[in-house]
């Protein structure tokens, strides 16, 4: 598409699409203006695009739509269930929800869910981490304080997500992360030393839907909420500033300014980093205690939760925090992979 | 029996003085006033230690055992990866940094010691390698006056002119001179070719490529058989990093080895794991290893902000950049990341052991030939057909066909027309590295 601006005299620009309306704001990615009626065809297009090139979808699947609440899974489940009328895909959408338990955040944004509902007509199911595990995140924050907490949610929920679409009966789960958020993914594992991650993440993302919004730009979520006067939540979790994905964050978004395009290259760079087909990658198997997918003898999950219900709340987290002894005996049970353990 | 503990907080310790607050791994080097006696060198045990490693509260050392501790990570690095033998003739990129002066003062020290061992040797068997300096002068490039440009390079002779018995020749060579004329046509056509990129990082990039093929032109020239780069773990880190930003993750592998062979003389980087913050102390700690500041001008755009996003990182946790280089180093290097076979019966049979136990076995399977006629990096293999549909002729290789997505991105004009003009302000190396793309060298497939 050529940018086809024609200033007028008092510099309004036209769409470059329609060359009708005028232009309300500039794509991220091309830089080019575009009016909004143009800008939701676009955006819509390019993910209706995504789902036909990747065969994301057959016709009679049940699908669950990962719902926060937030601005990425609204937008997700508005323009699923737009394409799938518009296009016809045949899918019976569910929206699942996940509450960790913050008072003050999630509540809040459960509300949100629940009008989508509503707003939506897809029928919601919401899962607790009280009711799975017995523990909400206000009491694990209150007992082990405010710097692995993203750890344990981060894991609980991706348990819940599947525990949840266990419960619909559905065949695939869809959620919204978009392009930034598996660029920052990219570069915490370079960060972080997690070199497996490299292999098993893009497997995940070409076969469980991920990708399917990786082509779009944060900023355009943003924008497509806020245009379309979607119903969304847009506050950060309370429990979050001390996430070590901040810092990819904050020079992702930096980056963002000089070279809108070196998010999408960060994703190219992950799928095209040479890992050796002998590196060492975790074996699936289950966990003995829950019957849950897991590489080691206990899925992460039951760790962390062995380590919050015995009070020690280290156990599972990090390599050797010599705080207790036990943190020490118990790492055989440690679900990550031993030879990419990075201090 | 001293108490080395340094989290020693027992109020009955038998040190009777007040506690001096230890010094943050970060700050320079300070020297340990005599009060806190139970601080000793981790290592000797014996001096009193002067500055930290990296590794903070754990790695107190005195100046001597600092010094032979990265002078170890230096040469277990060379003697693993066979960089220097005696039949080599080593150069030394010097561009005045800390970095450049250690990797120089190692490399002496250690043709130093050699010389010693020949001159009392008996048999005379082993010669010693030589050694030489370059330094690329990129003032051109630059506004500053000639009269710092003029000091800099003062002083970098008297350096290396200190840095004899055996004595080393030194080259000082404007970057201009990657142009087979010299002189105020080479300064025009280089002012020309990057004012042609217009984007920032992709200037400072392709001024990096200019600067290695350079430095391949005068050791070829004048007989040397190994480049040395004074690569330190913090700029390999922020490497990594950036050419992950920049899309290029299939080849990153090739540039974070200890041995890059693709050249036509093999660069080696022997101050690998070494991390910038300690060859800093180094430098400051001994006032023989004097730096030339040479106000090459902040990096800006993108490396400029890896270079700042690291340093965020580093300061959050100090041991950061070794993780990013271990977890980039787990990446499959490629067959020409390891010294080319040596076939020299002079070569002791130790360190031809050492070369075949410790280089890598080539990966035939994954290895690609074609390289981007601009960066050098190796093409995945799904870049051949793009070559093959090219239109180029001999005359007029398709340059951008050849070249990676980076460098078809930043470096090369956008509009098609410009490109045949820009491709007549490259140099001839890249060139003809673009017309051997164009055909695709598929005989070692």
């Amino acid at each position: 598409m050529e940018a086809d601006s024609k200033p007028k005299k008092s510099g309004a620009r036209l769409c470059c699409v329609c060359n009708q309306n005028r232009a309300a704001l500039k794509r991220p990615k091309t830089l080019e203006q575009i009016c909004r009626e143009c800008f939701y065809a676009v955006f819509e297009e390019e993910i209706h695009q995504v789902i036909l090139e990747n065969q994301l979808f057959k016709p009679g699947e049940r699908i669950a739509i990962g719902a926060s609440g937030g601005k990425d899974s609204t937008v997700l489940a508005y323009v699923l269930s737009e394409l799938n009328r518009r296009h016809n895909y045949g899918l019976d959408l569910f929206l699942l929800s996940v509450d960790e338990g913050i008072t003050g955040y999630r509540d809040d944004s459960l509300e949100t869910v629940k009008r989508n509902e509503l707003q939506y007509g897809l029928p919601l199911k919401i899962v607790s981490y009280e009711d799975l595990y017995g523990w909400t995140m206000d009491e694990i924050v209150k007992m082990i304080g405010l710097k692995n907490n993203c750890t344990f949610c981060g894991v609980f929920r991706r348990q819940a997500l599947d525990r949840g679409a266990a419960l619909l009966k559905v065949d695939k789960v869809a959620t919204g992360h978009n392009a930034d958020d598996i660029a920052e993914t990219v570069l915490l594992n370079i960060l972080r030393g997690d070199i497996a991650s490299f292999n098993s993440d893009f497997i995940i993302i070409r076969f469980s839907l991920w990708l399917m919004l990786g082509c779009q730009n944060l900023n355009k979520f943003s924008t497509y909420a806020y245009f379309k006067k979607l119903d969304y939540f847009s506050t950060e979790c309370i429990y979050s500033p001390n996430a070590y994905r901040g810092f990819a964050r904050e020079f992702i978004k930096d980056l963002e300014r000089i070279r809108p395009r070196a998010i999408l290259d960060i994703i190219k760079s992950g799928e095209d980093f040479r890992i050796s087909t002998t590196t060492k990658m975790p074996e699936q198997g289950t966990c003995e205690r829950c019957g849950y997918i897991s590489s080691q003898k206990w899925c992460k999950a039951c760790v962390l939760l062995e380590g919050l219900n015995r009070g020690l709340p280290k156990l599972g987290i990090g390599r050797n925090q010599g705080l207790n002894s036990d943190g020490k005996k118990d790492r055989k049970r440690d679900s990550r992979t031993p030879s990419i353990e990075s201090k | 029996m001293a108490c080395n503990s340094s989290t020693c907080n027992y109020s009955g310790c038998y040190k009777g003085y007040e506690e001096e607050e230890q010094p943050k791994p970060n700050t320079k080097a300070a020297v340990n006033g005599g009060n806190s006696c139970q601080n000793l060198c981790v290592k000797c045990k014996v001096n009193e230690p002067v500055c930290c490693g990296i590794g903070g509260e754990n790695s107190r050392f005195c100046k001597d055992c600092f010094k032979n501790n990265l002078y170890g990570k230096f040469k277990q690095a060379v003697t693993y990866n066979a960089m220097i033998t005696p039949p080599d003739k080593v150069l030394v990129a010097f561009s005045g940094g800390p970095s450049s002066r250690v990797v120089l003062q190692f490399v002496h020290e250690m043709q130093y010691k050699a010389q010693k061992n020949y001159d009392a040797n008996k048999d005379k068997s082993l010669p010693v390698f030589g050694v030489g300096v370059a330094f690329i002068d990129e003032s051109s490039t630059h506004s500053f006056t000639s009269q710092h440009i003029e000091k800099a390079i003062e002083d970098i002779r008297l350096i290396v002119s200190n840095l004899a018995p055996p004595s080393k020749e030194l080259f000082v060579v404007p970057i201009e001179s990657i142009f087979s004329s010299d002189g105020i046509d080479g300064k025009e056509r280089l002012k020309e070719l990057l004012d042609a990129v217009s984007d920032v990082t992709g200037k400072e990039d392709l001024l990096i490529h200019l600067r290695i093929l350079l430095l391949q032109k005068i050791a070829s020239e004048n007989g040397y058989t190994r480049i040395v780069l004074g690569s330190c773990t913090s700029r390999i880190a922020c490497h990594v990093i950036s050419a992950t930003v920049k899309g290029q993750g299939y080849s990153l592998s090739a540039d974070i080895q200890y041995v890059d062979s693709r050249w036509e003389i093999p660069v080696v980087l022997p101050l690998r794991d070494c991390p910038a913050q300690e060859l800093n102390t180094l430098c400051s700690l001994d006032g023989s290893l004097k730096i030339v500041e040479m106000l090459n001008g902040p990096c800006s755009g993108i490396n400029g902000l890896v270079s700042s996003f690291v340093k965020v990182l580093q300061e959050e946790n100090p041991s950061r950049e070794c993780t990013i280089v271990r977890t980039a180093g787990k990446l499959t290097p490629f067959h020409f990341n390891r010294v080319p076979e040596i076939h020299d019966s002079n070569v002791p049979s130790a360190t031809r052991r050492h070369q075949k136990r410790y280089t890598l076995k080539p990966n035939g399977s994954l290895s690609s030939n074609s390289f981007c006629p601009i960066c050098n990096s190796p093409l995945k293999k799904s870049n051949f057909p793009s070559s093959l549909r090219s239109h180029g002729s001999q005359q007029n290789p398709d340059l951008f066909a050849s070249a990676c997505s980076s460098c078809q991105f930043q470096i090369l004009p956008k509009d098609p027309s410009l490109m045949e003009e820009f491709l007549s302000l490259l140099p001839q190396q890249m060139i003809t590295k673009a017309k051997h793309g164009d055909q695709g060298d598929f005989s070692l497939l």
